[in-house]
């Protein structure tokens, strides 16, 4: 029975995140000798998508589906689950996928488990290892339904690549009108998302007030980086609450999270410790970030930073 | 309007994360236990619907007689009825069979429940009891207003945010957003006098099967001490050569 993938794109452009879903749902064939499916509901081809490890795409075709509604890619997925008669479907961590998947799981009669960090750790019965308590510690869990949603963490397993060329058949799902209707999205073009940055650079109130956030703009521009706070900063209103990280703000599973003026009380760091290497700058040498990091500077954030963009483009110059 | 938050008993964020000596079972001694954020931001929105536009505000949890407390604390800050299911909270999956029923019998046309609760991070309650009630469902749900049977709700999407417009009955996964932090509210002492007369029902539900199991758990390896350096310099040639993420 194989796996099917829910591959999402965002104008036409397959992200990190969903090539890495693609190459997790491999590994798990390739164990129980089944094919991986990548489903894909928008215009975009599916043809790349062999590179990551698809055997087969699906395009699922609707008019419906040419913009997400949750209700209506639940029905299109569980739909076409059945009709490969898929026994494990794997979602990302997007906003889109959580959103989606719990409705897909009752559709199936499946069990669902979220935030997972690593391939089955057996798969009679199907057990997997993922976060619990906001990354505070990790979980075995076992499925026992006959179909299983599986919700990927990102940057969890990494992208691999194959040389399969996937072979493209259609599906056309028989969807009921969407009780929810989006009349209108407000989404910042220009700028890195947190969910998709491999690099996020975040202060806290160290930074002493909003006006000083021109250099950790700056920093993260040249890094190429997504920025983020911490909670305090956005409850004073210095910065939007999109950009709160932490326990009860986004997660970050980042290649690199570089705290600026952030002490490192605990739900801060719940939020933010999937991330592979944590840097902080800080002046107080006992601040508890300095615990949880990989690299520090004991120093003045006003001193550093600017200093730190300055040698990060020499850097580049140098390396370019 | 007929409201309903429905509430999970959580560890308080600052809590120390321990398991039991075989690792089977998160270790509750010496755990403080809070309403979970993300539902206390949905409850609160909930009193302001019932100040502002007349609503009733039931709350439910499902869990033992320890998540009392919880729902007394719910009721000391304005919710009118409490309700709890007695069942042991197993699976995400189990929850919502378990609220399917309290859902439709009291004929709620909101329900607001946590975008997930901050244990066991499932965040599959809310959209599996919208499928399971055959309500319209918004997750991540950071702005809520209702006119009639309207509901105009703001959803956050990554890296921005959508404008949603659907018919009541209508489920919500909330978080931060449906109110600002300095909306929440303090239990004072005539409200917790209140909260002891204020009606909290025990209700038994037929448990569904779970669909997983946790067979144990881990606490994250300890991290080796961190690398100081003076300069930034220094900084960039370790994030090259040795960690390689620039
Ligand atoms: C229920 C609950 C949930 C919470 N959830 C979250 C969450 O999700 N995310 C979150 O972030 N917090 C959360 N918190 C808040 C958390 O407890 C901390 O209060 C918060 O993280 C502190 O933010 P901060 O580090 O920016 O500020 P502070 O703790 O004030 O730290 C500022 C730091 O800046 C340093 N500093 C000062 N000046 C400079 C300078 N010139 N250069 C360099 N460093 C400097 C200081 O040494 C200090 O370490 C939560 C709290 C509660 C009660």
């Amino acid at each position: 029975m194989p796996i099917l993938v829910y591959a999402e794109s965002d104008q036409g452009i397959y992200k990190k995140s969903t090539q890495e879903l693609i190459s997790f749902g491999r590994a798990m064939a390739d164990q129980m000798n089944t094919e991986v499916i990548a489903a894909v509901t928008q215009d975009a081809s599916g043809a790349e998508l062999g590179q990551y490890g698809a055997h087969k795409v699906l395009q699922l075709e609707h008019q419906a589906l040419s913009d997400f509604k949750a209700e209506n890619v639940a029905e299109a997925l569980s739909q076409a689950a059945r009709a490969v008669q898929a026994s494990v479907i794997i979602v990302s961590s997007s906003a889109n996928s959580k959103y989606m998947a719990p409705l897909l799981a009752v559709d199936l009669e499946a069990g669902y488990v979220p935030n997972i960090v690593g391939l089955p750790t057996s798969y009679t019965p199907l057990t997997v290892p993922h976060n619990v308590f906001t990354n505070k510690a990790s979980a075995h869990t076992a499925l026992n339904s006959d179909i299983s949603v599986l919700g990927l963490s990102k940057n969890a397993y990494g992208v691999h690549h194959y040389e399969t060329s996937a072979e493209i058949t259609t599906h056309n799902p028989e969807l009921s009108a969407s009780t929810v209707e989006v009349t209108s999205t407000d989404k910042a073009s220009n700028k890195v998302m947190i969910a998709d940055a491999e690099v996020v650079v975040s202060a806290g109130r160290g930074l002493k007030g909003p006006e000083n956030w021109g250099m950790i703009e700056e920093l993260a521009e040249v890094m190429g980086a997504a920025t983020a706070c911490s909670k305090p900063v956005s409850d004073l209103g210095w910065r939007p609450h999109s950009e709160h990280v932490g326990q009860t703000g986004k997660p970050v599973a980042a290649n690199l999270y570089i705290a600026i003026g952030i002490s490192g009380a605990i739900q801060h760091l719940a939020g933010i410790n999937s991330s592979k290497v944590k840097v902080v700058i800080n002046t107080d040498p006992e601040a508890p970030f300095f615990k949880a990091a990989d690299y520090g500077i004991v120093g003045d954030a006003f001193e550093v930073v600017p200093d730190l963009i300055q040698k990060l483009k020499e850097f580049q110059a140098q390396n370019a | 309007m007929k409201i309903l938050v429905c509430i999970s008993h959580v560890p308080d964020t600052t809590s120390k994360i321990n398991f039991n000596a075989d690792q089977t079972e998160f270790d509750t001694s010496g755990v403080q236990y809070v309403i979970n954020p993300n539902d206390e931001f949905g409850l609160t929105r909930a009193l302001w619907f019932k100040e502002k536009q007349g609503a009733t505000v039931h709350v439910a949890n499902v869990g033992g007689s320890e998540t009392e407390p919880t729902l007394r604390k719910a009721l000391a800050i304005g919710a009118d009825e409490a309700i709890r299911v007695d069942q042991t909270a197993t699976d995400g999956y189990t929850v919502a069979q378990a609220l399917a029923p309290i859902v439709k019998e009291g004929q709620y046309d909101l329900v607001i429940a946590g975008r997930e609760s901050i244990d066991y991070n499932g965040g599959m309650v809310p959209g599996m009891l919208a499928k399971l009630c055959g309500f319209s469902f918004v997750n991540t749900c950071i702005g809520l207003e209702i006119d009639g049977n309207t509901a105009t709700a703001v959803r956050e999407i990554d890296g921005g945010k959508e404008t949603l417009k659907t018919e009541l009955p209508l489920i919500i996964g909330g978080q931060k957003g449906l109110v600002e932090e300095s909306d929440l509210r303090i239990p004072n002492m005539r409200g917790i006098m209140q909260a002891r007369t204020k009606p909290l029902h025990v209700k038994t539900e037929q448990s569904a099967a779970a669909k997983s199991q946790t067979l144990r758990y881990e606490k994250p390896a300890p991290k080796q001490a961190v690398t100081l350096v003076d300069n930034a310099e220094q900084l960039i040639n370790l994030l090259h050569n040795e960690a390689k993420v620039i």
